[in-house]
């Protein structure tokens, strides 16, 4: 075990740091000269030059690099040049929109999925089944951001439950922000739950076909007792898989969705950015983001261990 | 054994596909939703009912008539006509950003399963590696360092799909390599690349088209989200997911704007989907054989 | 009498239509009686063990009797046979690499019927496992308690089934094919190890194998079975010193035989035929050496070929020589 992390944990950083250098290398190498990027073609010289020394852009590449990714390590992302502000304020203020938003969805994608999935395959072949196949089939096919101007329809429009978008912000208390949050969540969630009940659902038909839940029933076991002690956890096994993937997508679908409520988080701030060409933030941004999956993709690594013994032990 | 290392590639498919695929109703469904679609499109290329980009200001925003079916957007434009050309654009997307992902992610992936060992580590690091950056993140960055379109937005979807048939398709490969009749040809002394394309190559394209069916629809959706964005498609070149963009500003006024292209994206995606499923089914000799 | 059986016939839906894997299968078995079903695979034995545990796949039909002490076990509801499997019918299946949960320790899995059936907490559960798997002959058992499957070689395994199989003292002990994924090696110390703890509880054993060596040394009862039905039966003794019916004959020259100069090793030709596809009359007709007509047509009469030792076959006369 004491292998296994420590192998998973140098792949961890290894990730983080070509993260880094990705980030760094499309954003501050590729495009020239991020001065005349941020600037645009038509600034005057002598502008572009008080650009270049501001950002430091007169030294060389890999002492930039080094700057950057050390200024990082301790919360410091460089400023933006739109809003002249440090972009770790803008970011921790933009994440108190996202990251919410992201766990709720996960949240209502593992809730109803299992559910889903595990329904699904308890009532194998029959009607119930096909029913969560077929809602599964056409989850997968409704692009989220869609969905989300459907629920806009739908519940501001029509029924005028919610507000059409928008954030009452965390002062105004507990529920009015969780109630701006949730119908971008359902949206967000729609599609995950649809792929991860698919894949629930065909992971204990699978796993109940192994020779140890037929062990189970000869000791004794009802068909849901067996299900709920002997299968379900072997079968989440390549469900957690999938769930920190989806979660790597739910963090970069809510670039779209917040988009669709007006919600101000990270999403809307790198869309800004980027029309605003403030390279600085959308660096910042990106790199979060990926830091972000990649961290989830590590966390997911060692709850795989926990779950199945026999990985930390082939590792 | 030699009987083995001639046939397989042939043997992949029981005769009577068609007649099993004419019995399986999810892939006839799904034949008949991106018949449509790719219809659509090469109809559009040579007629459509109106133009796509023509702005008429003294008809905008009007209901479906006999002359406008779906009716017209805020700049008096023709929704279907916008449809029709905007079928043309998701397939050129998706063809290209799979093209890219098969091309690349082949190569990868059948080299990194010719050779094993350190090389086939590092591949899968590196694909590994671009998961970390989900297709959206990809077409910020490349959008930020360069400048939104659709070109930019297609090389990101692209670049995703590279990692992801590097993948599938090493993982098939190296079911082949453990084959008899490759040991065969590995025992006869040919080479690793005579044999990745005289034997591995043809025994696992059925799996390679599958993929190709769910990723073009995975395509479709990403395209439509960063086209939805303003980071794909850009004015005035109709796109589904823009329209939508558009559309979303007329919620109030016009919530029919907003409909016909989510249906054209689910119908699309529908379509691709059961199609892929449907070819699985039908592809898998593991499947067929049991059948 | 423990276990009765009258006329089962246990009927698959396939695909290819409805076949009989089990077709009127009757046997009596006591307590401390042990009871051989021999066959190649496809013959009907596993569908014959499923049936008496209750656990045939969902395409199953069945007709006939199962009484465990006078009880008919085919009547009762998924509720009263939870209480019976585990409890008075234990059974050890063949792959002891895949029989075992990979996400439980060994402790857990051999608790649970224990905490099921006898309603033992937790530490009485510990001490009772403890006693089990000394019993079975687990190196280390103490050690083995918080072991998970993985960790295990495929004999001891074997022995960590065994011992679930016998937590809560059954009366039957069903073992399919026990020892066939074993080495060599293991499989004789396997067998003894059965034997030993079947005669020292009084329990009645069947023991299914398409290994007619590991039957001929481990049972007092051999059922010889082919296409669902039972083609030859009798004591152990009389039925290996003069095997009646053909099919029985091709399974025993089949055995590879230890000597000076080992001959060919002879086989039974053909396969065994999917069950829809089996003929009305004798189901080896065909694959037989001694085949006629009526084979084909007319289901063939069973005749005792000496006390206690029966044989169903047109060919009798022609085949015990």
């Amino acid at each position: 075990m004491g292998i296994f992390l420590l192998k998973r944990g140098m792949t961890f950083l290894a990730t983080l740091w070509a993260t880094s250098v990705v980030v760094f290398v499309v954003l501050e190498v590729l495009p020239g000269d991020p001065a005349l990027v941020i600037l645009g073609v038509d600034a005057p010289d002598s502008a572009i030059h008080a650009l270049r020394e501001q950002l430091g852009l007169n030294r060389p590449t890999w002492e930039r690099y080094v700057d950057w990714v050390t200024g990082v390590m301790v919360g410091d992302f460089g400023t933006s040049y739109t809003y002249s502000v440090p972009v770790s304020e803008l970011i921790l203020e933009r994440l108190q929109v996202t990251v919410p938003l992201a766990l709720m969805s996960m949240s209502i994608t593992v809730i109803v999925a299992l559910a889903l999935g595990i329904y699904a395959a308890s009532r194998h072949g029959k009607a119930g089944d096909w029913g969560v196949m077929i809602f599964s089939q056409l989850g997968i096919a409704v692009p989220g951001f869609w969905f989300g101007i459907l629920l806009i329809l739908l519940f501001a429009v029509v029924l005028k439950w919610f507000k059409a978008g928008g954030f009452a912000g965390w002062d105004a208390g507990m529920l009015p922000a969780l109630q701006s949050l949730l119908l971008p969540a359902i949206a967000l969630a729609a599609f995950q739950v649809a792929v991860l009940a698919r894949i629930t659902r065909s992971s204990v038909l699978e796993v109940a076909r192994e020779d140890f839940v037929r062990t189970a029933r000869a000791k004794g076991l009802s068909r849901r007792a067996t299900l709920w002690r002997h299968v379900l956890r072997n079968a989440l096994i390549p469900v957690i898989t999938v769930m920190g993937l989806q979660f790597a997508n739910l963090l970069a679908g809510t670039i779209v969705i917040e988009s669709v409520f007006s919600l101000p988080g990270i999403g809307r701030l790198i869309i800004g950015a980027i029309s605003n060409r403030d390279l600085v933030v959308v660096s910042g941004v990106t790199l979060l983001l990926a830091a972000m999956v990649v961290l989830v993709n590590f966390v997911v690594d060692l709850l795989y261990a926990v779950i199945d013994p026999r990985v930390a032990v082939h590792d | 054994m030699t009987d083995a290392a001639a046939s397989p590639a042939t043997d992949r498919q029981p005769p009577g596909f068609l007649a099993r695929a004419w019995r399986h109703r999810s892939f006839m469904i799904g034949a008949a939703l991106t018949g449509a679609m790719i219809a659509m499109a090469l109809v559009s290329l040579v007629w459509t009912p109106h133009s796509a980009t023509e702005i008429v200001i003294k008809r905008m925003l009007q209901a479906p008539t006999a002359a406008h079916w779906f009716g017209t957007d805020q700049f008096g434009r023709d929704i279907l006509s916008m449809i029709m050309v905007g079928a043309q654009n998701s397939i050129v997307v998706g063809i290209i950003a799979v093209g890219i992902g098969i091309v690349g992610g082949s190569a990868l992936g059948l080299t990194a399963s010719a050779y094993r060992g350190w090389v086939e580590e590092l591949i899968m690091r590196l694909t590994d590696f671009t998961y970390a950056f989900p297709a959206i993140l990809v077409a910020i960055l490349i959008t930020a360092a360069w400048s939104p379109g659709i070109v930019n937005a297609i090389l990101a979807i692209g670049i995703a799909n590279v990692a992801i048939f590097a993948r599938v398709v090493r993982g098939a490969a190296n079911a082949m390599w453990a084959r008899e009749f490759v040991l065969a040809a590995r025992a006869a002394g040919r080479g690793r690349l005579a044999i990745t394309v005289s034997h591995i190559l043809p025994n696992i394209t059925s799996i390679i088209v599958v993929q190709a069916t769910i990723q073009f629809a995975i395509a479709i959706l990403a395209e439509a989200a960063l086209s939805y964005l303003g980071l794909g498609t850009q004015p005035p070149d109709p796109s589904w997911g823009r329209m939508l963009a558009e559309a979303q500003n007329f919620i109030l006024l016009v919530p029919r704007l907003a409909v016909y292209p989510g249906l054209a994206i689910v119908f699309a995606v529908l379509g691709l989907n059961l199609l892929g499923d449907g070819l699985r089914d039908l592809l898998d000799p593991r499947l067929a054989r049991q059948r | 009498m423990l276990l009765q059986v009258d006329d089962l016939t246990v009927t698959l839906d396939t695909a290819a239509g409805p076949g009989r894997a089990v077709r009127d299968l009757s046997l009596k078995l006591d307590r401390g009686q042990t009871m051989g079903i021999v066959g190649e695979s496809g013959c009907g034995k596993s569908m014959t063990a499923l049936a008496l545990i209750g656990l045939l796949p969902d395409n199953a039909r069945t007709t006939g009797r199962i009484l465990l002490d006078g009880d008919d076990l085919l009547a009762k509801d998924e509720d009263a046979l939870c209480h019976i499997r585990g409890e008075r019918i234990a059974m050890i299946f063949q792959e002891p690499m895949t029989s075992l949960n990979p996400v439980h320790t060994i402790g857990r899995q051999v608790a649970e019927p224990l905490r099921l059936h006898r309603g033992l907490d937790a530490s009485a559960a510990r001490a009772e496992v403890l006693r089990l798997l000394d019993r079975v002959g687990l190196p280390n058992p103490k050690a083995r308690l918080d072991s998970y499957p993985h960790e295990l070689s495929g004999g001891q395994r074997q022995r960590v089934m065994i011992a679930i199989a016998l937590s809560c003292g059954p009366d039957l002990l069903i073992a399919d094919e026990p020892t066939t994924a074993l080495d060599v090696t293991i499989q004789g110390q396997i067998l003894e190890l059965i034997a030993e703890l079947v005669a020292e509880d009084n329990m009645a054993l069947i023991l299914i194998s398409h290994d007619l060596g590991v039957i001929a040394e481990s049972v007092d009862q051999v059922l010889v079975m082919y296409g669902g039905m039972a083609v030859e039966r009798g004591p152990a003794d009389s039925l290996f010193r003069r095997l009646a019916h053909p099919y029985s004959q091709g399974l025993f020259a089949a055995l590879p035989k230890l000597g000076p100069k080992p001959a060919r090793l002879a086989t039974i030709p053909g396969t065994v035929p999917e069950l829809a596809d089996l003929p009305a009359g004798c189901p080896f007709a065909g694959r037989c050496r001694l085949t006629v007509d009526k084979c084909w047509t007319e289901p063939p009469p069973t005749e005792m070929v000496s006390r206690g030792h029966s044989a169903t076959c047109h060919r009798l006369q022609e085949s015990v020589l």
